[in-house]
């Protein structure tokens, strides 16, 4: 008992200062400066940049979950790094680099696993949150993409090359995995909805997406618009879209089409085309509002220097405009009155009033790409 | 489409500062180009993601006009996209030497 007081003692002793100055975490976030391999800490209700913090790696489509306390942000980077940053102390807290090639990450609802999806060699590892070692290793033979959190400490993950989605269901010892075949050609990304029911993969190599009932017993592949492009022609995809937990409006998904110039909205419970809009070029992120009454929509190149938002009850564009050179990403405030906009080329991130879309802040980043609010440790699939 | 190439080579030019706006392949919009729309699927380095490894060791065996075509016109049946809408063939030619030397020819 001595021995724990001291330790506690020895904790609280290292943490006087931040306790004199007390850090609160839920309004932070981390901007992802891709070329530079750093990170810059802002604070969402002040719109300001906190600190740079440096020696992530490649950090080309990178992306981050946090910890369910909120303190820690698992950075995934391009070169298979998993960086874990405490935002409290400003560190870098650990740091693996645990495959070649990796392409998105995900927490478990309990917080206790961080899995990484990997190009190079083909699958997911899972990491324990605390240590970042190794608790799993599950190779797919493929390219794997759409890593998401579902509820049940489970991971959904999908497979480009064989078109297959597996659950991996992290109770045991061992992974249990189940095996979910003929997704569909080409799976490029995929979501999960909030309430860890939904999970739609969207289709590079045939038009149409794959939707699975996470609570069914045996889920089996739902066909979601297949041929939607039909009749029309493919045009080059300069940039792969995104899935995000985001797509959900209330009533809609609503989610981009690859190789054409449209969002396609589909109603939540039956899974059937309710509406297209078209845009301005083909959508990259297609972001609903947190209150689901608009979606903000960016594009590939070479039209990424424009942003449509979508009115969700008349499907019709409300507002345009130009945010500058190279719009990567977009992150709303927790409860939507704000949102956040990457400008890779102008080495911006800008910050704009949901209601009255009045630029309110510019804040300063190098190449900035992906944009996350600490508010995401408490959502899943994000 | 072309408008944004135009453009791309205006901010590189006055990035340059001096050089006026030209036709020719501009080496600081091409980079620019290679690294970050390229690197959007072969990765910021080029070592490869959803697209392979498109570093020099990994195209020794290409010939110069191959990359170019492939640049050009795309690799069907993979996610690789034709970029001739967007760029000139003397461009898709500057950046096809750029990734076989791993540096601006």
């Amino acid at each position: 008992m001595k021995r724990a007081i001291s330790i506690l003692a020895l904790a609280v002793g290292l943490a006087t200062p931040a306790l004199s100055d007390t850090m609160a975490t839920g309004d932070l976030g981390l901007i992802i400066e891709r070329a530079k391999g750093s990170v810059i800490l802002v604070d969402q209700s002040d719109r300001a940049a906190l600190a740079r913090i440096e020696g992530l790696g490649d950090l080309s489509h990178a992306s981050v979950v946090y910890s369910s306390d909120e303190r820690y942000a698992y950075v995934f980077g391009r070169d298979g790094g998993l960086t874990k940053v405490d935002i409290v102390t400003r560190t870098i807290a650990n740091r693996v680099i645990q495959a070649g090639n990796s392409i998105g990450g995900a927490i478990s609802d309990d917080g206790e696993l961080v899995a990484v999806s990997n190009y190079e060699p083909g699958g997911v590892k899972v990491f324990d949150a605390v240590t970042l070692e190794l608790v799993a290793d599950i190779p797919t033979g493929s390219k794997t993409i759409g890593l998401v959190d579902a509820p049940g400490r489970k991971f959904v993950f999908t497979m480009w090359d064989t078109g297959e989605t597996w659950i991996a269901d992290m109770n045991g010892a061992e992974p249990a995995i189940t095996k979910i075949p003929d997704m569909g050609k080409n799976p490029y990304d995929a979501l999960i909805t909030a309430n860890g029911r939904t999970y739609i993969t969207g289709l590079f190599g045939e038009d149409g997406l794959t939707a699975l009932d996470l609570w069914d017993e045996t889920p089996e592949p739902i066909r979601v618009l297949p041929n939607y492009g039909r009749g029309q022609e493919d045009m080059p995809v300069y940039k792969m879209p995104h899935l995000e937990g985001w797509a959900h409006t209330g009533a809609d998904f609503v989610l981009p089409a690859v190789g054409h110039h449209e969002v396609l909205w589909i109603d939540a419970t039956t899974l059937e085309e309710t509406g297209r809009t078209q845009t301005h070029g083909q959508p990259v992120f297609a972001m609903a509002r947190p209150d689901g009454r608009q979606v903000w929509v960016n594009f590939a190149h070479p039209l990424n220097d424009t942003i449509q938002v979508i009115d969700t009850v008349s499907k019709e564009i409300i507002h345009e405009f130009k945010p500058g050179p190279a719009v990567l990403h977009m992150e709303f405030t927790p409860r939507g009155h704000e949102i956040w906009v990457s400008v890779r080329d102008e080495g911006k991130v800008k910050i704009y009033d949901t209601q009255t879309f009045e630029l309110l802040r510019e804040i300063e980043a190098d190449s900035p790409s992906g944009i996350f609010f600490t508010a995401r440790a408490h959502r899943t699939g994000l | 489409m072309r408008s944004l190439l135009a453009l791309l080579v205006l901010a590189g030019a006055a990035q340059a500062g001096d050089a006026p706006p030209k036709m020719a392949p501009d080496p600081v919009a091409l980079e620019r180009l290679v690294v970050q729309d390229c690197g959007s699927c072969h990765g910021l380095t080029l070592k490869g993601g959803l697209g392979p490894d498109i570093r020099p060791q990994a195209l020794e065996y290409y010939e110069p006009d191959v990359l170019q075509t492939v640049i050009l016109d795309g690799m069907p049946g993979t996610a690789m996209p034709p970029w001739r809408p967007l760029i000139t063939e003397a461009e898709a030619a500057w950046i096809s030497e750029y990734l076989l030397k791993g540096e601006a020819p």
